[in-house]
């Protein structure tokens, strides 16, 4: 039976070779992270020396905030209407964070309080559209990327075929044939449209991984499918996936909004700013404020999300250090 | 004519000691890729065996179908393009091509593994080295994340890597490529497999590291009594550390033989080509021969014997007839054991 190597005959050159590498590691503790770096360890040093990272980053800290508890911000309600506030009353900039900062719509409604309501149903449809996509575009495109074959063309004619119905008429057609349109039924809208360009991505970026030796070798060491897909594969094809979701992150905001907008997305007892930016239209020449401020904070957030998705890509591209 | 599957068995009942049946034994092994252009035959009827502690040198150029050989037997052959029309892979005496895909996923890391050329690229970029080799133990043993770290850094320690207790959690870019390579050979050697295959361990590291790498693999494979095939186009790499070597052409074998009686004495041009290649002090000043030509085109391999639009002896017998390996003989005609040779002139080549 063979016997493990006895201390004995590995220590004096082991030992010494210890100290050297001390030695040598000592100098550099001082200068640079002296622990090992991962491609997200470099990633995350890579962004936080990034400006534009932490203008995104504390918006869309703020921005989650105000969707998760918007009581925090204000103590108007945003469905009281007094119409004794109608229009008339202009925003009074100087009165921060009161329910008449922003003025009143053409209900009598604060449009302080609607703004900081109104971001829950953007960040929700933003963030599920985006998780559902990535979730099932990202399986599906992984599935085709690794196994190929005839699961490759199945997967990507169904992509093709997904890819060719046009994202925001599609998404009007479906949300018209539902009478009660809830945040979760425009999440599942515009993911059922949207999931195609992840699945494509992840294809592509799991083709070239798993064409890498590790994958190979891992398979020559024994790893069964799933370990090579999980722990092999995907760390590896993950990074264009998270960029391009960032990304579109911003996109299906803007897309709920078009579609409040046109009357086909969220509708009224939902709060939303696609809602307020439509009923602010008819009066946006006399009172152009009842619009500036729902669509500025949309700008915003979409502004926030793709200022990320950027700064993630900078951040993940070696070329670009 | 006795062909070689006799040498190969008589070779292994002479060596005595072992239970006679070879660890590994590869019969008539073919292997095709069927491309835009036609059918690549890469490799064409290859035998060859190998007994616990012995060393097989694979020796050729590219091309010759040694690392296709090797990744057939690893099961790790694209399939398609690639394709086994015929041949069987024995491991222990069990033919591996008609095993089901789980039992031969078994087999692979715990009794057979596999050292590739470059180990930058053979590790996982994203996974720390201790992960990686801790995954050995993990996925074949069930360890516990601990337990297999633990193991981690006693293999590193095993294949001397210097302070593994603080390297275990870095990268593999942060070693140097002797280190990765020994990081690889960690990974091969963690559950102490009975058969290494070794695809040009070597070629990627500079000279002094090679000899470094062969002498560690060497070490361990004589402390645990594995057989290890070592693929390889250097011949300098060989004469240290083979048993025995086959040198493989066209995807064929065209001779077999103990390492230093093919040093010696060369059975086919193609070998002799091979050996007076290698550059030599006491030729310094004369031109360096090299072997015409070029390694043949696998899709349509010359007619006949595959070396003899290169080889510098070829007749007319051999633009026609494929020579089998047959077994080689002294002059006298007592046979010489393991050896081979796949020429029509064997007897000119080593007695000429």
């Amino acid at each position: 039976m063979p016997e493990p190597l006895t201390d004995t005959t590995l220590a004096p050159g082991t030992q010494a070779s210890v100290t050297e590498v001390t030695a040598a590691k000592d100098p550099s503790k001082g200068s640079g992270p002296g622990k090992p770096r991962s491609l997200w360890g470099d990633a995350w040093f890579e962004l936080r020396h990034r400006p534009l990272f932490w203008v995104s980053a504390v918006l869309l800290v703020l921005l989650l905030a105000i969707a998760a508890f918007p009581g925090l911000f204000t103590d108007a309600h945003p469905r009281d209407g007094d119409l004794t506030n109608h229009f008339l009353t202009k925003p009074q900039l100087s009165h921060f964070f009161q329910a008449d900062w922003f003025g009143y719509d053409g209900q009598g409604r604060s449009i302080y309080a609607r703004v900081i309501y109104g971001t829950r149903a953007s960040i929700l449809v933003g963030v599920g559209v985006t998780a559902a996509v990535t979730i099932f575009g990202g399986l599906l495109g992984m599935l085709a990327g690794y196994f190929g074959g005839w699961i490759d063309s199945i997967i990507s004619r169904i992509v093709d075929i997904f890819f060719g119905l046009p994202f925001l008429l599609g998404s009007m057609v479906i949300l018209n044939a539902f009478a009660e349109r809830k945040v979760y039924v425009v999440i599942a809208a515009l993911a059922f449209l949207g999931w195609t360009t992840i699945a494509r991505v992840m294809r592509s970026s799991v083709i070239t991984a798993k064409q890498a030796d590790y994958v190979t070798a891992a398979r020559a060491l024994g790893a069964g499918t799933n370990r090579i897909l999980f722990r092999h594969v995907l760390p590896n094809a993950l990074a264009p996936t998270i960029v391009v979701a960032t990304i579109a992150l911003g996109a299906y905001i803007s897309a709920e909004a078009t579609l409040s907008y046109l009357g086909l997305g969220l509708a009224d007892p939902t709060i939303s700013w696609g809602i307020d930016i439509s009923d602010a239209k008819d009066a946006i020449r006399d009172n152009p404020h009842v619009m500036l401020f729902p669509a500025g904070m949309l700008s915003l957030t979409v502004f926030a999300f793709i200022t990320l998705g950027d700064a993630v890509r900078d951040a993940l591209d070696p070329k670009l250090r | 004519m006795t062909t070689i599957e006799k040498t190969a068995d008589d070779a292994v009942r002479e060596g005595a000691g072992d239970d006679g049946t070879p660890l590994l034994e590869v019969r008539d092994l073919h292997v095709e890729f069927h491309t835009r252009d036609g059918v690549a035959k890469a490799v064409n009827g290859v035998n060859y065996s190998v007994r616990a502690g012995e060393t097989l040198a694979v020796l050729g150029e590219s091309g010759s179908g040694k690392s296709v050989t090797a990744q057939a037997i690893m099961g790790i052959l694209d399939m398609p393009p690639g394709r086994i029309p015929q041949g069987q892979i024995l491991f222990r005496g069990e033919d591996m091509l008609t095993m089901a895909g789980e039992e031969r996923r078994k087999i692979r890391g715990r009794k057979i593994a596999m050292i590739f050329q470059d180990a930058l690229s053979a590790l996982n970029p994203v996974l720390s080295v201790g992960y990686q080799l801790g995954e050995m133990f993990r996925v074949h043993e069930g360890l516990s994340k601990k337990d297999a770290k633990a193991k981690a850094i006693e293999l590193m320690d095993r294949v001397r890597i210097p302070a593994a207790k603080e390297r275990v959690s870095d990268y593999p870019h942060q070693f140097s490529g002797g280190m990765r390579q020994r990081i690889m050979i960690a990974m091969a050697m963690a559950l102490e497999p009975d058969l290494i295959i070794a695809d040009e361990p070597t070629t990627a590291l500079d000279v002094t590291v090679q000899a470094q790498v062969m002498d560690l693999l060497a070490e361990l494979q004589r402390e645990y009594h594995m057989g290890l095939i070592l693929i390889t186009h250097d011949l300098g790499v060989v004469a240290d550390v083979a048993d025995k070597i086959a040198v493989m052409y066209a995807g064929r074998i065209v001779e077999t033989a103990p390492v230093h009686e093919l040093y010696k004495r060369p059975a086919h041009p193609y070998t002799r080509g091979l050996l007076d290649s290698i550059p030599r002090l006491d030729r310094k000043g004369q031109e360096l021969y090299a072997i015409k030509g070029l390694p043949p085109n696998l899709l349509k391999t010359p007619s006949g014997c595959a070396f003899n639009p290169r080889c510098p002896k070829a007749e007319d017998i051999c633009r026609t007839d494929v020579p089998a390996l047959v077994q080689v003989t002294e002059q006298d005609g007592t046979e010489l054991p393991g050896r081979g040779s796949a020429c029509h002139f064997w007897k000119e080549t080593i007695h000429g």
